[in-house]
């Protein structure tokens, strides 16, 4: 059962989701390994497969890069769950494919390791060790068509 | 219908007749901003897809910059990439090492920014054009990608909130120390999704360079854009920098009447110099606040201090004295180093003990030229001062004007530079 690891921090930004270190590939894989690395650096080593990331306010802000994104996909994180996200992660996320979740309630109802199911059709975060179900409101119609196609890429290919 | 600047920019882009906070456009863009970090990725991207193709050579401005001259094996890889893809594609306004700067110092410079354009970039920066009256905003790899192919991009027109800078600037204040200012009161997400609107009176005593230091830190409010109307000290700059085929452009400014998200005002006369404290660009103090505490590295360089006039004040401060700690010193563009070796600013700075670097973004983002160390603290002209930002996780960012920087080489700690002016 994939399980939530919970940052209780607004303003996680690309430099502690993937250091500019590391800026010299783009193979997701390779920045996986350096996924949250100066956050905290056991993160890598804790994550398993479809688990969730959850924070508070403002969660992506400073640089545009997309690498962030990337890393966390490629560390096999199913999603990130936050309070707001800053305006160019949310974009890339979207334009990479991959759901995240605004939720103002989330960060208060799940605890660090709590089991989560995430039921995107019904907009809901099921916590399965508090058995709390939380409501989310799901991404935009135009956001949606983006992510359904697998990105803005394939999005667009299509009216080429 | 009554509208910002920055939405009537947006309406002509999408060729609609207005347009309103919330809507979703597709905008024509006229210019597209690449470097060596995020424009490798989105070349691949293009490539798997099978849409190896650019929309139009002379409206993409390629420049490394980041890891320029390549710092390691694999950055010398990505400025291969960059350099192949840039060559093929026949890409008009390419520079190469020796040309290339620091992109946001270096597309005002080369003539490649005119008001009223829609500019986007793949670096979270890109929204310094902005202080041309252009409507500039920074991008990922994949939204790069799609501009590079298409030359459209999708928006949602962003609500203003009118920032009113009113007063003069005291001696040894600096539109740095004005952003830094801004960004505490409002704080580092309180523009989330907005564009910021400059206006007010302190604005008219500033250069284009000082102007592009707001500018530049927008995003570290969370902003989408910041924009400065056009005044006499905009068309002198562009007078001089446009080259003659492109002198034409058109002027936008805001309706009296039109609709701000909010409005916030500032009297800047009473500006203090600021420092924003470690790990948020919103930690601005004023220096009282912060002085004596000790630094092991000072830098001065990056697309928000690295011009010809932030060297000045430097050189001007550092003349006859020395330099207590490391002091790196990063010319922002070959035009900016050369203005600088010409005016005799590198005599200052080696006499004083500085070391200067070829144009980079370098340690700003904590690429190479000036890494910390665990524990150590910098005292720096760039943009952000996030965990690990220039280094060490452990390591210490406090960010300043160019005179702040100075005055604080000098003597080893956070320092009031009003003393040394």
């Amino acid at each position: 059962m994939p399980k939530a690891h919970v940052y209780k921090r607004d303003h996680i930004n690309t430099d502690e989701i993937i250091p500019a270190r590391y800026l010299t590939t783009d193979d997701e894989q390779e920045l996986a390994k350096h996924c949250m690395e100066d956050l905290d650096s056991e993160f890598v080593k804790k994550v398993s497969r479809n688990d969730v990331i959850v924070a508070g306010e403002d969660f992506g802000c400073g640089s545009s890069r997309e690498h962030a994104v990337w890393a966390i996909r490629g560390a096999k994180v199913q999603t990130v769950i936050a309070k707001t996200f800053a305006r160019i992660f949310y974009r890339n996320a979207i334009n990479c494919g991959f759901y995240i979740i605004e939720s103002k309630d989330a960060l208060e109802k799940i605890n660090d390791g709590d089991e989560i199911e995430i039921d995107i059709e019904k907009a809901l975060i099921k916590n399965k060790t508090t058995g709390v179900d939380i409501a989310f409101e799901p991404l935009p119609t135009f956001a949606l068509e983006i992510i359904n196609d697998g990105g803005l890429l394939n999005h667009i290919t299509k009216k080429l | 219908m009554a509208m910002t600047i920055t939405e009537k920019i947006l309406a002509k882009a999408a060729g609609l007749d207005s347009v309103k906070p919330g809507q979703l456009i597709d905008a024509n863009i006229d210019v597209v901003m690449c470097h060596d970090v995020t424009t490798p990725p989105a070349i691949s991207m293009l490539q798997k897809k099978g849409i190896d193709k650019v929309f139009d050579p002379e409206k993409i401005i390629v420049t490394p910059d980041h890891f320029q001259p390549a710092k390691d094996i694999q950055s010398a890889e990505l400025h291969k990439r960059l350099d192949k893809w840039a060559v093929k594609h026949e890409i008009k306004h390419y520079y190469k090492l020796g040309k290339a700067g620091v992109c946001h110092a270096l597309l005002p410079e080369q003539g490649h920014i005119r008001p009223g354009e829609v500019i986007v970039g793949g670096d979270s920066h890109t929204c310094t054009y902005g202080a041309f009256g252009a409507f500039s905003t920074g991008v990922g790899s994949t939204d790069l990608a799609a501009t590079i192919a298409t030359g459209q991009l999708w928006f949602k027109v962003p609500p203003t909130i009118k920032i009113i800078l009113n007063g003069k600037l005291a001696k040894g204040v600096y539109s740095k120390d004005v952003i830094l200012d801004v960004i505490a009161r409002i704080g580092t997400d309180g523009a989330l999704y907005k564009a910021m609107e400059f206006t007010g009176s302190t604005l008219a005593n500033l250069s284009m360079e000082s102007r592009m230091t707001i500018t530049n830190m927008v995003i570290e409010a969370g902003a989408k854009n910041g924009i400065i109307e056009l005044d006499k000290v905009t068309k002198k700059y562009l007078k001089e920098h446009l080259a003659e085929n492109k002198k034409d452009y058109t002027v936008f400014e805001s309706d009296p009447d039109a609709v701000y998200e909010s409005i916030e005002e500032f009297d800047c006369s009473k500006l203090e110099p600021i420092v924003a404290l470690p790990h948020l660009p919103s930690g601005g103090v004023p220096i009282g606040q912060c002085e004596g505490i000790e630094m092991e590295q000072a830098y001065i360089g990056s697309c928000t201090n690295g011009r010809i006039e932030d060297l000045r004040i430097v050189a001007k401060i550092l003349d006859g004295k020395q330099v207590a700690i490391r002091t790196i010193i990063v010319p922002v563009t070959p035009t900016v180093w050369k203005q600088s070796h010409d005016e005799g600013l590198f005599d200052t700075f080696y006499a004083a003990g500085c070391v200067i670097s070829a144009p980079t973004c370098g340690a700003c983002l904590g690429g190479f030229m000036g890494i910390l160390a665990a524990g150590e603290n910098c005292v720096s002209t760039t943009n952000r001062n996030f965990i690990g930002r220039m280094g060490h996780p452990e390591s210490k960012v406090y960010l300043a004007s160019p005179a702040t920087a100075a005055a604080s080489a000098i003597e080893g700690k956070l320092t009031d530079p009003r003393k040394y002016l």
